[in-house]
């Protein structure tokens, strides 16, 4: 069941775009400076031995496993499937990623792979990346992935009809994709609403556009397609967490963050572990709320575990290509 | 959870000697009426340190005088030039043993030592080294000349920057000096001493003795020094303006402060919160132009202290080596007895002080960072320097109201402003009377900027152009 509260209540009366207009330019302003000061300030702390060994097996947990090409193929997503069970063939105790990220028409491929084991399949939909069809085709899209068994949903929102100042439209969309989630259970795939940050370009826009997708209905906000020339940064996903910590403040409801996109390297991932615990706390380390979108990041982390268990560097021909 | 191990930096690289004396003509002197300095943190013990006598104070200044007559007013401007880049070059090449040593006296993290004090430094020496072939240009017209001997008094917060505001611009300028820092944090003037032999710098041009205020004084009286530069405490900045009154000695003082960081209803509010915990926890509040005093609009009070509240649950208190750290050790037993002694006394006035939940340790001077809300104008912590990490809380309703509030006290060193509009910045600030005003930041600094204050906050600029033409003679 989504999640309840009262969005008239919030933006003081009836939803029309007049009000969610009023609403979101009412936030307060984001200082470029001053935001990527503390993002930049926070890269500094020093992980290392316990805590460097938590963190990237939290980021392991916490990784949605991504394969978005126009080239994959069942086989493809197969093979990335059975990488996200059993990542390390080496060490059976590692944890395994949260989810494989996928094309809808690839879920039951996935679904097939993965069976039982707890590993969730997220599709992409609506049109991605570009988010540029009719309703009609961005609901189709969603509901043929939500039949063919995705847990999850990662939908884009229109960035034109945002940057037009169409925020109602946004909303809108939102709204009805979040319905489209709905399986014949009554039960509904979880959804993620994608910003495309990288082409809001302001960091208010940003703000503005993560109430929206919270206000609208979307369990997890998430920055960016990765097929952009710009995508997750530190300072982007701090600013949506603390979208998401004040929003609990005012609501009660915890809403996820997903960074995506660029994330390539395990200092990286700790670093935007570090970002979550100091800005929305450490009730945002769980795979629940905070995620890495991610292709080439896994076999990193992997060699960085392999490091810190043996003491030695091993190489990329000690991780499994997937 | 996700708690952060111990990432201690390495002490390898910092070797005190176990004993110094003053460095005077380029060498240094047999120690001699030493007293201990210690390491704030901890309370060990680093080294043992000369107290300069009037004889010490004397050979110092005859020292400086006769590098001044015979080799460095001599050397043209090109040639000291590249003493002082070599220096900065030096100093970025020890970066990091200077960093640690610093921590290791003055008690601040490791953080704010590698990223701010000791970039500062060598920042500071290659500004004012570029100017030393230029001062044809700093506005006095052609050839300006150099006062002579510089006496220079520093304090304790920023040990080597302080030395590197006063020392760099002083040679470029073509001076030589005596410099007395602060009795608890000798030990990065003494390395610096270390350096300038390095630098192959000629003797005498910069001298360092050691003592306490008695050192100070002696130096700052004697016959022979033309031009005195001194930081600290108001207090000791009244002694010094009366002891060179109807003397021919410059002066420049840089005291005390009280800082409004006056925050809009229309500010950026999680920025703003970044400011006052840059502004008033940086250095555990040890900076003369902290944003002591926060003046909010009231109605935004409540949201914008919940969001600071939760912000310094974050902070991080402890050894100031560890990289983690965020807040340090307070420098001394007697500033933590001050410190103490003005929130109780906050609190009696009818304040509401609040500290998080932080783990003070055992040995060493520490207190937790403080935040004091319902502060009237007329509370002492309002209106007293309390120099440590102590924010007072205040509220305002108009512009107006704010601006009087901000100038409503003896010092005008530094001011704050938070607010997305443009135009109301330049209002304020136009209104303020503050000789450095950040604008949607705070405690931003840079060799090309002059900074200074106004009223009880001293006079004198350092830094830039204006930090410059403290040390030289125009033609008339």
């Amino acid at each position: 069941m989504p999640k309840k509260f009262e969005p008239e209540a919030m933006v003081g009366g009836k939803i029309t775009n007049l009000s969610l207009r009023r609403w979101l330019h009412s936030l307060p302003g984001v200082d470029k400076v001053g935001l990527e000061a503390r993002a930049a300030s926070l890269g500094t702390r020093s992980i290392k031995t316990t805590s460097k060994a938590w963190a990237l097996d939290a980021a392991i947990k916490m990784m949605d496993l991504t394969t978005l090409e126009g080239m994959d193929t069942p086989e493809r997503v197969r093979s990335l499937c059975l990488k996200a069970l059993t990542p390390d063939p080496t060490d059976l105790d590692c944890p395994r990623p949260a989810a494989i990220c996928v094309y809808g028409d690839m879920v039951p491929f996935a679904k097939d792979a993965l069976g039982k084991s707890g590993i969730y399949v997220a599709a992409v939909a609506t049109a991605f990346p570009s988010g540029r069809a009719s309703l009609a085709v961005k609901l189709q899209d969603t509901k043929d992935a939500v039949k063919a068994g995705a847990d999850e949903i990662d939908m884009v929102i229109d960035r034109g009809a945002f940057l037009s100042g169409n925020y109602l439209e946004v909303y809108k969309q939102i709204q009805a994709v979040k319905q489209a989630c709905q399986r014949k259970d009554g039960s509904f795939a979880h959804l993620k609403v994608i910003l495309e940050t990288g082409e809001l370009q302001t960091y208010d826009n940003i703000r503005r556009a993560s109430y929206l997708g919270m206000i609208a209905g979307g369990d997890f906000i998430k920055t960016s397609t990765g097929k952009v020339t710009v995508n997750a940064t530190i300072p982007i996903t701090l600013l949506m967490l603390q979208a998401v910590r004040d929003w609990y403040d005012q609501t009660g409801i915890k809403i996820g963050v997903k960074p995506a996109g660029g994330i390539r390297t395990a200092k990286d991932a700790i670093k935007y572990l570090v970002v979550v615990k100091e800005v929305a706390g450490e009730g945002w380390l769980t795979p629940d709320l905070f995620r890495f979108g991610a292709s080439s990041l896994l076999n990193d982390v992997l060699m960085q575990r392999q490091k810190l268990k043996t003491g030695n560097y091993s190489g990329p021909d000690y991780v499994t290509v997937d | 959870m996700f708690e952060y191990a111990p990432a201690p930096e390495s002490r390898a690289l910092v070797t005190f000697q176990s004993s110094y004396g003053h460095f005077i003509g380029g060498k240094f002197t047999k120690p001699s009426n030493t007293y201990q300095t210690i390491s704030p943190a901890t309370e060990e013990f680093l080294a043992e340190i000369s107290t300069a006598t009037a004889k010490d104070v004397d050979l110092a200044v005859k020292a400086a005088r006769n590098a001044y007559e015979k080799v460095w007013s001599k050397l043209s401007g090109a040639e000291r030039g590249k003493y002082l880049y070599r220096i900065a070059r030096i100093i970025q090449e020890r970066a990091r043993e200077l960093a640690i040593a610093e921590t290791l006296n003055n008690g601040k993290p490791i953080k704010e030592t590698r990223d701010a004090d000791i970039p500062l430094v060598a920042a500071w020496f290659f500004y004012y080294a570029g100017w030393a072939d230029k001062l044809d240009y700093a506005g006095l017209g052609a050839n300006p000349k150099a006062h002579g001997v510089a006496a220079q008094v520093i304090p304790w917060n920023f040990p080597l920057m302080m030395l590197a505001w006063k020392i760099a611009p002083a040679l470029a300028a073509g001076n030589t000096v005596v410099l007395k820092p602060a009795e608890t944090t000798p030990l990065t003037a003494l390395i610096f001493a270390e350096i300038c032999q390095q630098a192959g710098l000629p003797d005498g041009v910069v001298n360092i003795i050691t003592g306490f205020g008695q050192t100070g004084a002696d130096l700052i009286a004697h016959k022979d020094v033309n031009k005195v530069a001194f930081t600290g405490s108001t207090g000791v900045g009244r002694l010094i303006a009366k002891q060179v009154a109807g003397t021919n000695k410059k002066v420049t003082l840089e005291l005390g402060g009280k800082a409004a960081n006056i925050v809009f209803d229309d500010a950026p509010l999680d920025q703003a919160v970044e400011g006052i915990i840059n502004g008033i926890f940086f250095n555990q509040g040890h900076v003369c132009c902290a944003g002591s005093r926060l003046l909010v609009q009231e109605g935004i009070q409540d949201e914008l202290m919940k969001k600071l509240k939760r912000r310094m649950e974050t902070l991080k208190l402890g050894d100031p080596l560890d990289k983690n750290t965020d807040i340090g050790a307070i420098n001394s037993k007697m500033q933590l007895d001050k410190i103490t002694k003005l929130v109780k006394l906050g609190v009696k006035e009818g304040g509401e002080a609040w500290a998080p939940n932080c783990e003070i340790p055992k040995k060493g001077f520490w207190y937790a960072p403080t935040v004091i809300t319902g502060v009237a104008p007329t509370n002492t912590v309002a209106r007293e320097e309390i120099f440590g990490p102590v924010l007072s809380v205040l509220t305002f309703r108009t512009p107006a109201e704010a601006v009087a509030k901000a100038n409503n006290t003896p010092f005008g060193l530094s001011a704050g402003i938070w607010t997305e509009k443009g135009s109301r910045i330049l209002k304020v600030a136009d209104q303020l009377n503050a000789g450095v005003i950040w604008a949607n930041t705070f405690n931003q600094f840079d060799p090309a900027s002059p900074f200074g204050g106004f009223k009880e906050s001293g006079y004198g600029r350092e830094g830039g152009r204006h930090g410059l033409l403290a040390y030289l003679k125009g033609d008339n």
